[in-house]
């Protein structure tokens, strides 16, 4: 069906094999990462170009075929996937020098910052070459292992601030993530038992109703959702978020919690579809809608500004669970295209936000938001960087947070279940609650205050943030590209699926 | 009740009593080991899986799952156990802190 292309394997190997450098090599580690980050980026352009040029490709690895082989497998919602890390990991790999650089620069404790600038750019790069095999991978097993290269390097990166409360969530969130995992592979088990393969293509071609399946996909979802912390499974993230350091929270929170809610929606909409059924769509839409009114009621109370940013990925979660009973399981809607563009967006503005409130934190030495008043004299960059992912968060035009409400409010009303509509308008309302308390605060300058504000500035610590802020707004003026893209995507799989022989 | 059937339940149940042992346990050692007891219980259910009709060779799939299941295993089990360990010394150390009444919230970064 499609070419194979060398290149789909360079976004998983260059950033594992830099990760591999950077421990070895303390001197090199920044220009390694750099390095890495740049090349991952030139990568997924040229998939990128293969993907509107040719459609989706695959890759046997080693050149074993199926049904031995280890696929991978790049199509729309991966590639975009992909472009979406390779954007906020690049601006991460920036912010994280800036900030680490600061820190050794102001020390609290002098050697321990030194060290962790070295573990963050080791872990930060095999997590990222994690990321980028699950989304590539098209092996329910392969998926299983990236899974937990995932859950092992995030949960090291939470831990990384030495700081007891971030252990302690650490050891929570790992444990969490395990337990998810051997759902996950249970799920796996039954399903190699009933049909004897583990790649997905070949999969979406067996599948039927049977017991075993739906049992399968039932524990698989469980394990995900832990993952993605869905509401009411959402207690460990929080503290785990608020208490990294900030360019790990921006990670945690732009690209990790993307990783399970993707395969999630690949599972329900791509693979299993027959045997999903509305009653669990619906279940996930109430689940979502709990999380978005629950997340945005927490946020708008929290004190603490991290806090508050981890409260709004709770509830931004929702949005994308919202998704579920919206993309209509006929098939009718291009059912990626909400989930895909919601992701992006939030994946930009939320680091964006992390990042921001991770440089007034370092400035500052706190994050409690009544006493930040006046920040912009300081820090106007990052300010600047905070209020523009905020109006990506609350959704308002011409953002890519706009165009992914606009996308679900319009299938809501098109399918006639307006009541859908009225939550994605109530978290609208809840989050322009929570981040009009922190923008007000920022943009006013109180009279005669002083904030002890530890000088000087580095622009890694601000610059970084305000592009992927600006990334995310000007999304919603690109809308037409991804989607085109998506569209493209599915237009070749569309005419495979006609094909006599099926899918390959 | 074919051998293979009986291997498969006493996984599944294996994987039952470790997640009740997850919940049910609160010392931090006694939830890892359940999550390995979970673990072991898929395991089984994966070999039992590659058992094939008499005459017929052992699937090697299910068994090449399992030692990657255990290589993870052991890593993820490494890292748990570390991460126990610094939240054990921390609660230890503000236990005595606590004796002296003299701990104060130190800043550190964030």
């Amino acid at each position: 069906m499609s070419t194979a292309s060398g290149w789909i394997i360079v976004p998983i190997v260059v950033p594992l094999a830099a990760g591999i450098f950077t421990f070895i090599s303390g001197r090199w580690a920044f220009a390694a990462a750099l390095t890495a980050a740049g090349v991952n980026f030139v990568s997924v352009g040229i998939l990128l170009r293969q993907l509107f040029l040719s459609g989706p490709c695959d890759y046997w690895i080693g050149g074993w075929q199926a049904p031995l082989g280890i696929r991978l497998w790049l199509d729309g919602p991966a590639a975009l996937m992909l472009a979406m890390t390779a954007i906020t990991g690049a601006c991460i790999t920036l912010y994280g020098r800036g900030y680490f650089s600061f820190r050794v620069a102001y020390p609290t404790r002098a050697s321990r910052h030194e060290r962790q600038q070295r573990y963050f750019e080791t872990l930060w790069l095999l997590l990222w070459g994690a990321i980028n095999g699950l989304f590539l991978s098209a092996d329910i097993f392969n998926i299983y292992v990236t899974l937990e290269l995932v859950a092992v390097a995030a949960a090291a990166l939470t831990a990384l601030s030495g700081r007891p409360a971030s252990q302690i969530a650490a050891l929570r969130y790992l444990m969490i993530s395990l337990l998810g995992s051997l759902s996950y592979l249970l799920g796996l088990v039954f399903i190699y038992r009933t049909y004897g393969v583990l790649d997905l293509q070949l999969i979406r071609g067996l599948v039927a109703g049977v017991p075993a399946v739906k049992a399968a996909l039932a524990l698989m979802s469980v394990g995900l959702l832990l993952k993605s912390a869905l509401f009411p499974m959402h207690f460990w993230l929080p503290p785990a978020h608020a208490n990294a350091l900030a360019p790990v929270s921006a990670i945690l929170s732009g690209l990790v919690v993307k990783t399970s809610l993707y395969l999630l929606f690949r599972f329900w909409f791509e693979i299993f579809t027959p045997v999903v059924s509305v009653k669990a769509v619906t279940l996930l839409g109430i689940l979502g809608t709990g999380a978005i009114i629950w997340g945005g009621l927490q946020a708008v109370r929290h004190i603490r500004l991290k806090m508050l940013i981890a409260y709004s990925t709770v509830s931004q979660i929702g949005y994308l669970f919202l998704a579920f009973p919206l993309a209509g399981l006929d098939g009718s809607t291009p059912v990626w295209s909400m989930v895909i563009f919601m992701a992006l967006s939030h994946s930009c503005a939320k680091a964006a936000m992390f990042m921001a409130a991770g440089a007034i934190f370092l400035h500052v030495g706190h994050d409690r938001i009544p006493e930040l008043a006046g920040v912009r004299t300081y820090l106007p960059v990052a300010s600047l960087a905070f209020a523009i992912a905020g109006v990506n968060i609350v959704g308002l035009p011409p953002s890519g947070g706009f165009i992914a409400k606009w996308l679900l409010l319009s299938a809501a009303l098109r399918s006639g279940a307006w009541w859908w509509g009225i939550i994605v308008m109530a978290g609208s309302f809840l989050a322009a609650a929570y981040i009009y308390r922190v923008i007000r605060q920022l943009l006013v300058i109180p009279e005669n205050q002083q904030l002890a504000v530890r000088q000087p500035h580095s622009a890694l610590l601000e610059w970084p943030a305000l592009f992927l802020a600006v990334t995310a707004l000007v999304l919603g003026l690109m809308a037409p590209l991804p989607l085109a893209l998506l569209d493209s995507g599915n237009r070749v799989l569309a005419a495979c699926a006609n094909m006599p022989g099926g899918l390959p | 009740m074919s051998t293979t059937m009986l291997y498969s339940l006493t996984g599944l149940a294996l994987f039952v009593y470790g997640f009740y042992g997850l919940l049910a346990s609160s010392h931090l050692l006694r939830k890892i080991l359940a999550l390995n007891v979970m673990s072991t219980g898929v395991f089984l259910i994966l070999v039992a899986t590659s058992y094939r009709q008499a005459a017929a060779a052992v699937d090697p799939v299910p068994q090449a799952m399992v030692l990657t299941g255990i290589v993870v295993g052991v890593s993820t089990t490494a890292l748990a156990l570390t991460l126990a360990c610094k939240v054990q010394e921390n609660s230890n150390f503000k236990n005595r802190m606590a004796g002296k009444n003299t701990q104060s919230e130190r800043f550190s970064g964030g």
